[in-house]
């Protein structure tokens, strides 16, 4: 059985006291106890303060191109589907940059989770707004305040049909943990957006902040009701929910090609010889 | 003996059935078969044309006069009418163009009546005039027979009946009433059967039997044509195949399934690779092998959909910020595109670069004949280290510094227990990042300027075609192969002429082996044949090599050059 210890990297070169040190120790944790081994898992980032976390575990890391993710991430899982593949982004990297593959990832359904470290600012080029910054937000780019609407990832995903979405907060390592296994073991593309502080550059919504609002879906909400779960997932002011607000039970990507049913891609051994009647049908 | 056809009308009437059909009939026969398409950018309507060329001996170009115009509306007689030679034939059928004419070279030809008469439903049209223009040339119908089984095999006995009854008709009323054509007395060739390819079909095959196992593209002409190929292969020889977002997704996809371990490509043409570029850094920074297929078209912006060009060869150069090496092919003919692409995946492999297979519309729908393309010749190498291969490892590094800047490349889960940590930062051996000058002079080393040189001298001189010691040399690269090889045999009678052809475009080749400079410095006259305004390739020899051509002819208008343009050009130097 692998332990914590197997799973440590490199020091983090994270500010003291930022959000993403519980998500580190948090994801190791839930893989420890899910039973999986570091050789068994991918986890793919973008860029961002989010981005390095996989540098700072040990397992098969692929760190790309801000907001490229989750294309990196959906064609290792085609190539070798019996790696965990875990996605981890930026709110700026996932719904900015990568917007696009966002939505389309949510159609394809592959078999992967991607967990977003949603800190509402742009933390490595120090204190920009993001796509889910607070309307009014002042900073050095938006002089009058952010004069644009949030993006709401949950609300986006549910409309999506989004196999799994989940919000989570850093500061609540115990019930994160719990979402996060229950993220990886989800068959099918599962979102866990992650509240997570920048202690440096955002000062309104720090962990006292969230301590303040957050509270866990109740026990006999069913997430699998999806209107209830898009309403739920537009509460967000004085009181902020946690916990899983929807699943559906999808065919996932891999499932649908029959070429991989039998074995992942890469097992697949080629030979020269097994091709060469192609020829044949251009006579 | 040869014979040129032109099937015209709108899109949508079925040109690429009958061109299509007819260059299967010619083929099968044994004849050596050219064609190409000029067509608009729209579903329906507007002025296409499919031509095929067929000859007893080996051809390579297509020509502008014809001697058959099959015209499936009125446009097609006003824009044609003058490409056809003297003894040649127009085919077509008053009812559809509701105009007769009269001259002796017109056939009218009621296609839709016998299509209705016969096969009952007008769609068999296009039967009756494939059968028509058979009928013309007086080659039988026994070959199209066969080809109208095949291709109708899924519809059933009743449909191959019906087309095969009104090829019948068409083909004896052509005959009937054919006042001018007594005999054409073609013979028909001794070898019967050659294989009939295109570019873009001759680039999947490639890449199917280099062991490519992921595709990912988005919809883009020319280049659909592969998407289209190694999706309708994929069930037969386990491929997966991805229509994507945009083609950002489609880079970052055949990254991630490269890096994951199979072996994976991408397509495009210049619009798309536009965004690809951006994914072109990240496999350069981190060694991960992809195979990238940009089909050029006319630009800027969305240019010319469905025309021609050769000017995206800087673009390819020198897109992506930072400094990486790379490969550039351009295949000249299907059976080039064939085994560059062989070799696009043995050298992305081997180096764990970026290689680019370039071509154009024209190169990607034009077919060719070919006896048979030798699969003996096919390499194909797994660099990838899985299951025992790192046995002996204690501690794998992805980026282990070495002599040749290559490292190992391990498949992430399939090598045991070791871990494959990659990143787009720069990054020491083990693939963490890092920001001090010593880790990166050392990586920039290990990843360019180690593995450069051996990259050049995988790269082979280019073909010199006619004369060895020439005093007129053609230079062309990528799709203009054909055209010039031909004019070189038309006017080698009278000149010391040679072609010198380049598919490997970069690196250029080293002079080793054949000093190609020096052959060049010796002749009166070089001139640089380009698809492009600015004459591209002779910038680039000018750049690598200091070699600077004495003419350039350059031809931008979306159209391919033809025998009897570039002879025209010609004239002009010669």
């Amino acid at each position: 059985m692998p332990t914590s210890e197997d799973y440590k990297g490199q020091v983090p070169a994270w500010c003291p006291g930022c959000g993403n040190f519980n998500i580190l120790s948090t994801v190791k944790q839930a893989l420890v106890e899910l039973g999986i081994e570091p050789w068994e898992v991918l986890m793919v980032s973008g860029i961002g303060q989010s981005g390095k976390l996989p540098h700072y575990m040990k397992c098969h890391t692929f760190n790309g191109l801000h907001g490229r993710t989750l294309p990196v991430a959906t064609a290792a899982k085609l190539a070798n589907h019996s790696l965990h593949v875990i996605a981890v982004a930026g709110d700026g990297d996932c719904y900015g940059e990568g917007g696009n593959h966002f939505l389309h990832a949510i159609r394809r359904n592959p078999n992967i989770t991607l967990l977003v470290h949603d800190n509402q600012i742009y933390g490595l080029t120090k204190g920009q707004a993001s796509p889910t910054t607070a309307q009014g937000t002042h900073t050095k780019i938006q002089p009058y305040g952010v004069l644009e609407e949030p993006l709401n990832p949950l609300a986006l995903a549910i409309s999506q049909d989004c196999s799994f979405v989940a919000r989570g907060f850093a500061g609540d390592q115990s019930y994160l943990k719990e979402l996060l296994k229950a993220a990886i073991s989800h068959k099918g593309f599962s979102l866990l957006d992650i509240l997570q502080p920048c202690v440096t550059f955002n000062k309104i919504n720090t962990f006292r902040w969230y301590r303040d609002r957050v509270y866990k879906l109740e026990e006999e909400y069913d997430p699998y009701n999806r209107l209830k779960a898009f309403e739920r997932s537009l509460e967000w002011g004085d009181r902020i929910p946690n916990g899983i607000f929807y699943k559906s039970e999808r065919e996932t990507l891999e499932e649908g090609i029959p070429t991989i049913q039998e074995e992942p891609l890469v097992r697949q051994k080629f030979s020269i010889e097994d091709v060469k009647h192609e020829i044949d049908k251009f006579y | 003996m040869e014979y040129t056809l032109r099937v015209g009308g709108e899109a949508g009437q079925g040109l690429q059935t009958i061109g299509g059909a007819l260059a299967q009939v010619f083929s099968k026969i044994g004849f050596h078969v050219f064609t190409h398409q000029d067509y608009m950018s729209r579903v329906r309507g507007g002025h296409n044309f499919y031509q095929i060329r067929f000859s007893e001996k080996e051809i390579s170009a297509s020509r502008d006069m014809v001697d058959i115009l099959l015209a499936l509306d009125l446009d097609t007689i006003e824009i044609h009418r003058k490409s056809v030679r003297d003894e040649g034939f127009i085919l077509y059928d008053s009812e559809i163009t509701k105009k007769k004419f009269e001259e002796p070279e017109f056939i009218d030809i009621p296609f839709k009546k016998i299509a209705l008469d016969v096969g009952k439903k007008s769609v068999m049209a296009n039967t009756v005039a494939t059968g028509a223009a058979l009928g013309i040339l007086d080659l039988g119908l026994e070959t199209f027979r066969n080809v109208l089984k095949k291709a109708f095999e899924k519809k059933g006995d009743e449909v191959i009946q019906g087309n095969i009854a009104c090829a019948e008709a068409g083909y004896n009323y052509a005959r009937k009433n054919c006042p001018r054509c007594e005999a054409p007395e073609i013979r028909e060739p001794e070898n019967r059967g050659l294989m009939l390819i295109d570019g873009v079909n001759a680039i999947g095959m490639g890449a199917l039997m280099s062991g490519c196992k992921f595709y990912s593209g988005y919809p883009m002409t020319p280049s659909t044509g592969i998407l289209n190929y190694m999706a309708s292969r994929a069930e037969e020889y386990n491929l997966v195949v991805e229509q994507v977002e945009d083609e950002i997704s489609a880079i970052n996809m055949a990254i991630g399934a490269s890096f994951a371990g199979v072996r994976a490509m991408t397509g495009t043409s210049g619009g798309g690779f536009a965004l690809m570029v951006e994914g072109l850094s990240l496999a350069g920074m981190t060694e991960t092998p992809i195979v990238i297929a940009e089909m050029q078209r006319p630009g800027p912006a969305t240019g010319l959909p469905t025309r021609t060009e050769q000017a995206d060869l800087l673009f390819v150069l020198y897109a992506a910020h930072g400094e990486f090496p790379r490969v550039i092919f351009e295949p000249g003919d299907p059976k080039q595109a064939f085994y560059l692409t062989n070799k696009a995946f043995e050298l992305a492999e081997k180096y764990q670069i970026p290689v680019f297979i370039q071509s154009d519309q024209y190169l990607g729908d034009t077919e060719w004949t070919y006896e048979k393309f030798d699969l003996e010749n096919i390499i194909y190498n797994d660099y990838r280290l899985r299951e025992k291969d790192l046995e002996g490892v204690e501690v794998y590094k992805r980026f282990k510094y070495s002599s040749t800047g290559i490292s190992l490349l391990a498949v992430p889960g399939e090598a045991g227990k070791h871990l494959v940590v990659v990143d787009s930062d720069e990054h020491d051996e083990e693939g963490h990042i890092i920001e001090d000058s010593e880790t990166r002079i050392k990586m920039v080393q290990k990843r360019m300027l180690k593995k450069l040189p051996l990259i050049k001298k995988e790269i082979d001189p280019p073909l010199l075609y006619g004369d060895s010691s020439p005093k007129i040399v053609l230079v062309g690269r990528g799709s203009t192969y054909g055209v010039i090889k031909e004019v070189v045999d038309t006017i080698s009678k009278d000149h010391k002429v040679a072609m010198m052809h380049f598919s490997q475009v970069y690196p250029l080749p080293e002079r080793d082996k054949f000093d190609y400079i020096e052959l060049l410095e010796n002749a009166d006259l070089t001139i640089c044949i380009e698809n492009t305004a600015t004459g591209q390739f002779a910038k680039l020899m000018r750049a690598e090599t200091g070699f600077e051509f004495t003419h350039q002819i350059l031809r931008y208008d979306g159209r391919p050059f033809t025998i009897e343009n570039l002879k025209e050009e010609l004239h002009a130097y010669i």
